[in-house]
């Protein structure tokens, strides 16, 4: 049964692919797209992977859509046609698919718990996290104590995102005049508030978002979740917020000092995790050393790192949507 | 705490703690004091690195003291080191040099962020240096990438915008064929240590997946590195990017991506695939052949100075992959050494351009004409960085080329018309030089010139630089003996 | 299940290439983006394909309970990164976007190509 739904989403899957690439109106791009990143994170849990389904329908159905709308409405709406030889292009992909196909004959079976993957490094985290670190969820311990440093670098690749976007939009044309380096605010944005029944939902959901979001970042050591998914949740909230109840108001409530601030603190927060360990005895992202009992201490470590993550993937995704969202007045 | 036990951490962390920091910055000549600060310790801690390999030392650094490959692992050896220095010393030096440069460029109230991403590069760059573990140089590849593109992106030009754009296409593309060659290897191994895999792999090696994924890998990486024919990239990041951004991309941005060719392909794949001395070879020399001849062609026409000298380092960088592809001790030695001496000479070549452009806006050779007279010193040091591009004996260039040419004559009949190759790409490297020679100094200017001589503190950066360039030709035992040390640790790998 | 193991790789193959033919043939800018979102998106499908193990389920050890396989936790934390990664480099593409929109007036290659060409 589920054999023949994954065979079903799968197909769905490439269906959309071709359907993004020859749809001319943008917006009917993005929206496929967005749906292409539902059903891969349907996909996603079919083959058991909890946390990076909920993080690919959050960041990827969620605030990668957002941003392309904020893009979109900046750019154009529609794609020109043009007629050019497609011929060259055709050969290369088609080419490189069949090399492709070729490497899975000899692919381990899908499945199979004897297949290299599944040997050596994997069955040791599955056994040893429990004496080790404590945690039930292994990727939330794989992700925030293992292989911590490249988490670290993960959370630097966000800030380096928001770093760009905000240095991008910091261009001034000529005419305008204006002084500081955040003054991100738009005029005259009214939002949704002349649509009546959106205003009401969203002011109804809008507390049980935020809600569900710091149930994900301090419950993803048990469940799935984490900072990842803790901050685009936050993120989507505020977004909807300032959506319904226009840019004005969103930035009164979290200026952008305060972003930029969120985004640097949660980097900081984390690498000060990291030194904190290397002057006690340890090695860098050590936790094991900040407390007496080593297995507590990695606990505390693992809760500090996913703070830092969370804020400052909240703050980065705030920011680059202001920073498209206020353009247009600019 | 003994910061010498952790040595190999610091390198990236102090970049990496001081982004945040600058990012908070309002003040822009405090945002260089700080990215200067860091950037110059980061380069002790390089030397420190060296003197440390050089003594034989090995450094190896587990991150969150998980022993590998439960953990990850860093690593650094001769080559990481030799990489680590240009990283860390072209980043100075370019820093040295912003200080008067950038502010024609960019914005004061933008030069904090742009000081950010200049730190990210760098500990990105750094990263790469010194991870032992395959996903990790993925995550501070895209770290280096994502910032290289800031940092390009801040040139006035407008045409800086679609070249960036494109560099961001390519770059992305060529991140993600890397990512998916890890993929396939993780799931023929179940690691991503790379000593760890050069064991695992050897169980698995004669089946399809190893063999895509050995190709996916290098076609990811070639353009990164822009390894002719993906090199359509480069000559216009190159050009429209701010001056003191091309002295240190210039420099490093593509040599780390080599590194890490190098590494993948000698640690991981050479001593495990089969005939694949023989397919590396046989694949990479024509494309070797081809980047230094076209290349070098290109640049004899070209009209503007920077994409002139960007055209010339593909040429340079198809020298470094010549040697590579000869895959013996010998060529391996001239292709490290030419990474060390092309960084130089091509780092001294932009940091004169920067001096020029101070005064002279317009950077189309007919344009500079006057420039010798007005601003000698600069031209002065150009005209000896040109010397060591080119391989004039008493320059650090002409050693490597020297190396080069020995190694390939090694190689009987074909290695003749390879040295062939090889000079000629050099006698047009003296017809490139030499037009914008001419023009700089033997040309007379249309209107009178009112530049004066460029400001004493990018002077005084611009010929340490270049004073370099003959110290290292007249001196190689430095780098020399690094390039042997480190060509002798990834030959060691082939049985 | 071993039919449904290659359905996943070749279905991996064929959307890695429809985003691939995406990127290289669009004209427009923003088209391109979007290929490249599949692009990497369908590697993530690779990856967490060879994580499931049969009989498996998620990595989330359960108290008491002793004989439960689960399934492979490496390859979703190395997504997780990738897929940060891959939100974070869209970003950045729209802002440069954006600025060419403003810059050149138009963002087809094509025109932009045109606009760039007397230089």
């Amino acid at each position: 049964m589920i054999i023949i739904f994954a065979v079903f989403l799968l197909t769905l899957l490439v269906i959309t692919a071709i359907g993004i690439v020859r749809a001319e109106n943008l917006f009917v791009a993005v929206m496929l797209t967005s749906i292409f990143s539902l059903i891969m994170a349907a996909n996603f849990f079919i083959l058991d992977a909890a946390d990076v389904a909920l993080t690919e329908a959050a960041i990827g159905a969620g605030v990668t859509t957002v941003i392309f709308l904020g893009a979109l409405s900046l750019t154009a709406e529609r794609e020109k046609k043009v007629d050019v030889s497609r011929g060259l292009a055709i050969c290369v992909v088609v080419a490189t698919a069949l090399v492709l196909i070729y490497a899975t004959f000899d692919k381990p079976r899908l499945g199979d718990p004897e297949a290299p993957v599944h040997q050596h490094v994997a069955p040791w985290y599955l056994s040893e996290t429990e004496t080790l670190i404590g945690i039930p969820n292994v990727v939330t311990a794989v992700l925030g104590s293992y292989r911590a440093y490249d988490t670290l670098g993960e959370v630097f690749v966000v800030l380096a995102a928001c770093i760009g976007v905000l240095f991008l939009f910091s261009a001034r044309r000529e005419k305008k005049n204006d002084n500081t380096l955040n003054s991100l605010t738009s005029p005259k944005s009214i939002g949704l508030q002349h649509h009546f029944i959106p205003r009401v939902v969203g002011r109804i959901l809008l507390p049980f978002i935020i809600l569900f979001g710091l149930y994900v970042q301090f419950h993803g050591e048990y469940g799935p979740g984490g900072g990842f998914q803790a901050g685009a949740i936050l993120a989507t909230g505020i977004i909807l917020f300032a959506l319904l109840e226009g840019e004005q108001r969103a930035l009164a409530a979290i200026p952008s000092r305060a972003l930029l601030w969120m985004v640097a603190g949660g980097a900081m927060l984390y690498s000060l995790v990291g030194v904190v360990g290397l002057l006690l005895g340890g090695n860098f992202l050590d936790y094991s050393v900040l407390s007496t009992d080593p297995v507590f201490g990695q606990q505390i470590g693992i809760i500090l790192i996913e703070l830092g993550v969370g804020i400052t993937v909240c703050g980065a995704l705030l920011s680059i949507f202001h920073a498209f969202a206020a353009r247009e007045n600019y | 705490m003994n910061p010498n036990d952790h040595l190999a951490a610091l390198q990236v962390v102090i970049p990496l703690l001081a982004t945040p920091l600058v990012v908070l910055l309002r003040s822009h000549r405090l945002a260089w004091a700080t990215t200067t600060l860091t950037s110059l310790m980061a380069f002790i801690i390089a030397i420190a690195l060296t003197m440390g390999v050089m003594s034989g030392h090995d450094y190896q650094y587990f991150m969150g003291s998980w022993p590998a490959p439960y953990g990850i692992e860093l690593r650094v050896d001769a080559l990481s080191a030799l990489i680590l220095l240009i990283i860390t010393g072209a980043s100075t030096f370019a820093l040295f040099a912003a200080y008067h440069s950038i502010d024609d460029q960019i914005g004061s109230h933008r030069q904090p962020l742009f000081y950010a991403a200049w730190l990210l590069a760098l500990a990105g760059l750094s990263g790469i240096a010194v991870a032992g573990d395959a996903f990790n140089i993925f995550v501070f590849m895209e770290i280096s990438s994502l910032a290289s593109y800031v940092l390009v992106a801040g040139g006035p030009d407008k045409r800086a915008l679609p070249a960036v754009y494109k560099y961001l296409i390519f770059g992305t593309v060529g991140a993600t064929f890397y990512l998916i060659g890890v993929g396939l290897i993780y799931m023929m191994t179940g690691t991503l240590n790379l000593a760890d895999m050069a064991v695992r792999i050897q169980e698995v090696s004669d089946q399809n997946p190893v063999l895509v994924a050995a190709g996916f890998i290098t076609v990811g990486l070639a353009l990164k590195a822009a390894v002719f024919p993906l090199h359509i990239w480069l000559p216009n990041a190159y050009t429209f990017a701010p001056h003191v951004v091309t002295v240190f991309l210039a420099a490093c941005a593509t040599k780390v991506a080599l590194y890490v060719l190098l590494r993948f392909d000698f640690f991981v794949f050479q001593p495990n695939l089969s005939g694949h001395e023989f397919q590396f070879a046989y694949f990479l020399m024509p494309l070797a052949i081809l980047a230094i001849l076209i290349a070098s062609a290109v640049a004899m026409f070209e009209k503007n100075l920077k994409r002139l000298l960007a055209w010339s380092s593909i040429a340079q960088i198809g020298y470094i992959m010549l040697g590579v592809s000869l895959v013996d001790m010998a060529g391996l030695t001239a292709s490290i050494l030419h990474i060390f001496n092309h960084a130089i000479a091509k780092g001294s070549l932009f940091l004169a351009v920067a001096c020029l452009a101070l005064h002279f806006r317009d950077l189309n050779l007919t344009k500079i004409a006057g420039s010798a007279r007005a601003m000698p010193w600069t031209m002065a040091a150009f005209v000896i960085a040109g010397l060591s591009l080119i391989g004039v004996p008493g320059t650090a260039g002409f050693i490597s080329k020297w190396y080069l040419i020995t190694a390939v004559l090694s190689m009987g009949i074909a290695g003749i018309a390879l040295a062939a190759v090889i000079v000629i790409g050099s006698l047009m490297a003296v017809v490139y030089v030499w037009r914008i020679v001419e023009h700089a100094y033997f040309q007379v200017p249309e209107n009178p010139v009112s530049a004066r001589e460029a400001p004493l503190g990018i002077l005084t950066v611009t010929w340490i630089a270049v004073l370099a360039n003959l110290y290292f030709g007249l001196n190689p035992d430095l780098p020399v003996a690094l390039s042997t040390s480190a060509a002798s640790t990834l030959i060691g790998y082939i049985p | 299940m071993e039919l449904l193991g290659y359905y996943n790789y070749w279905v991996f193959a064929i959307v890695l290439m429809i985003g691939f033919y995406a990127v290289i043939v669009s004209n427009n800018l923003i088209k391109k983006l979007l290929g490249l979102a599949i692009f990497q998106s369908a590697v993530f499908l690779m990856y967490i394909t060879m994580d499931k193990v049969e009989g498996g389920t998620a990595p989330i050890i359960q108290a008491g309970v002793t004989d439960q396989i689960y399934s492979n936790p490496l390859p979703q934390v190395l997504i997780l990164t990738a897929i940060v990664v891959g939100v974070s480099t869209t970003a950045l593409g729209l802002a440069i976007v954006v600025r060419i929109k403003e810059a050149y007036g138009t963002i087809e290659e094509d025109e932009i190509l045109a606009q760039d060409r007397p230089s």
